[in-house]
């Protein structure tokens, strides 16, 4: 282990909890949202105690220390993946991140919205019929819903690629299906459901070819690898700040700082304006055009924290940790001929989460065994309803990991997933 | 863990009257959206009287016995007598785990007592009976006011 995981652990106060009545948390949840370190709790806290005021607005000392505390957890966020800090845009959570690049294509269609842009620029935005929009089979909704809106709304066609029976996608047909109609190519960089990591540098290297933006859903990918965006090479990238130790309540776009400057507004109202008259406005320079309202400080702070306790980490030691767990619970479900692992078997080409199926039970079952033991997954579609329909399946159970999970939660999990067999009186082929 | 009781896995593995039959009078299809379970139902009525009920049932074991039962109870009741039925299960469900209900009324019903300490698992239970209720309006059996309907399933990701 690169770092003592049960060290980790005291970092968390909800993790030493009990459940149905007394059992231990095995907290297996994470891919759906992580617990918080005190360092993040600590540090929402102390914004409110000392520092809370509306941030860029009021004359007076605190609304300073505030707009400090806000732009000062925007650059350690943008250090944290290897971006400007002016290319950092707060949203509430990824899925208005996503919608807010595709609102900006939809938008960027009314009349005078692209004005003062540079041209070829601005010519990247405009969306319509004959375009083409590609996505991948495997996205959850909040990377395809607002791609299907987009389309809705402007008339362009959406494409997307498909997945293989091990849960990777299928490129065979890449060079048919990105071409020069496409517009946009978004896909997760990680599957919140398989944990397959997809490979970004095919994707953007066809994707630049026909000139087409990159739009990453990094949701999966920021809070178990390391991710730089300059290395990665697209356009835009959005995740959340919950899913990677951090409060509910913020996402982040980043995107590159010439898009964003030509790009409409998504959201309009108060602190997103240059100048306004009855007759009409004009609009602040990124990031400020994106944050319409008061903004989410005492988040942006907890996630500066939830950074900085990641990189005291250090983000190739999460990875491998997470190699070790991800390794652990293939192994246990790899000793289990009832149970069918979605996606790649080699722990190398995933992190963050494990799939499977018991054969003949349904997930909502296993996932209520499991939790009787104290074990806590996730059962469903997981928001990604078309990939499971690829597998041929209504649903899954998902186990996924942080920092905190350890080898003894692995094993406590593969006990209780014991039970599922000798509940439903299955055959499990054991001597 | 008093939630899997015999009774409902058997019922789970060999649902009654499992399958799609005809004649019927009106056909629903509902989903369950938060897990993508679904129950196709189909409701005949002759003289006030349910004469069958046939349903095609693709879930967790919870909405396929909840399913069973429903057709083991309502079929041959008249339709007043299946809504009774129908208001004791769900308000055993929806008890929270202080109605156990009553085995007169509502058979092997009381089995799924346990779902109602799970909030998560109430849905699955009420889903063939959601798809009932509705089957039974679509007939024209039931006027839209007969019945205070469940309510439609909650949010889903």
């Amino acid at each position: 282990m690169p770092f003592d995981a049960t060290e980790v652990r005291e970092d968390f106060p909800l993790l030493s909890r009990t459940v149905r009545d007394g059992k231990p948390l095995v907290y297996l949840d994470s891919g759906a949202t992580s617990q918080k370190p005190t360092a993040v709790l600590d540090a929402e806290r102390d914004f409110y105690e000392h520092h809370n005021a509306a941030v860029h607005r009021g004359a007076h000392q605190l609304a300073e220390e505030a707009t400090d505390a806000y732009e000062g957890a925007r650059a350690t966020i943008a250090s944290f993946i290897g971006a400007q800090p002016d290319e950092v845009v707060f949203t509430k959570n990824a899925t208005e991140a996503l919608n807010l690049v595709a609102y900006a294509f939809s938008n960027a269609g009314a009349a005078g919205a692209l004005d003062g842009a540079d041209p070829q620029v601005a010519d990247r935005l405009k969306i319509g019929p004959g375009d083409e929009i590609v996505v991948t089979e495997m996205e959850h909704h909040a990377n395809l819903v607002p791609w299907q809106e987009l389309c809705r709304r402007t008339g362009a066609t959406l494409r997307w690629i498909p997945v293989t029976g091990t849960g990777e996608l299928d490129l065979s047909d890449l060079g048919t299906i990105v071409t020069e109609r496409t517009k946009v190519l978004a896909f997760a960089h990680v599957s919140n459901v398989t944990g397959v990591i997809n490979p970004v540098e095919t994707l953007v290297a066809a994707a630049r070819e026909v000139g087409a933006l990159v739009v990453l859903d990094a949701c999966q990918s920021v809070p178990h690898l390391p991710v730089d965006v300059a290395a990665l090479g697209v356009d835009f990238l959005a995740f959340s700040g919950h899913k990677m130790l951090g409060p509910l309540g913020i996402g982040v776009l980043w995107g590159r700082a010439e898009l964003l400057a030509a790009m409409p507004p998504f959201l309009t109202g108060g602190s997103m304006i240059e100048l306004v008259t009855m007759e009409g406005s004009t609009y602040a320079a990124p990031p400020q055009r994106f944050e319409a309202g008061v903004p989410v400080a005492a988040q942006a702070v907890g996630l500066g924290a939830a950074c900085d306790y990641l990189s005291a980490l250090g983000m190739a030691d999460v990875l491998e940790h997470d190699r070790v767990i991800t390794t652990a619970v293939l192994q246990e479900l790899a000793t289990r001929p009832w149970v069918t692992v979605l996606g790649p078997t080699d722990p190398q080409k995933r992190c963050g989460a494990v799939a499977f199926s018991v054969d003949g039970v349904h997930p909502h079952d296993v996932g209520q065994i499991l939790d009787d033991d104290g074990v806590a997954v996730r059962t469903g579609h997981h928001c990604a309803w078309p990939l499971h329909r690829a597998h041929r399946i209504t649903a899954s159970t998902r186990v996924s990991f942080s920092v905190y999970t350890t080898l003894d939660d692995v094993a406590a999990f593969a006990t209780a997933l014991d039970r599922v067999p000798q509940i439903f009186g299955l055959e499990t082929g054991a001597a | 863990m008093d939630l899997y009781q015999e009774l409902i896995l058997e019922h789970s593995k060999r649902p009654v009257n499992a399958g799609l039959r005809e004649p019927f009078d009106a056909q629903v299809h509902h989903v369950n959206t938060t897990c993508g379970d679904e129950v196709t139902l189909r409701v005949s009525v002759q003289d006030g009287r349910v004469r069958d009920v046939s349903y095609d049932a693709i879930g967790c074991s919870i909405s396929v016995a909840a399913a069973s039962i429903l057709a083991e109870e309502v079929t041959g009741e008249t339709v007043s007598e299946s809504l009774r039925t129908y208001e004791a299960m769900k308000a055993m469900l929806t008890s929270r785990g202080t109605d156990p209900g009553d085995e007169d009324v509502i058979g092997d019903g009381v089995a799924l007592s346990g779902v109602a300490k799970y909030p998560a698992r109430v849905k699955c239970a009420l889903l063939p009976w959601s798809a009932y209720t509705a089957a039974l309006t679509e007939a024209e059996v039931l006027g839209t006011t007969d019945l205070q309907t469940v309510p439609a399933s909650g949010g889903n990701s």
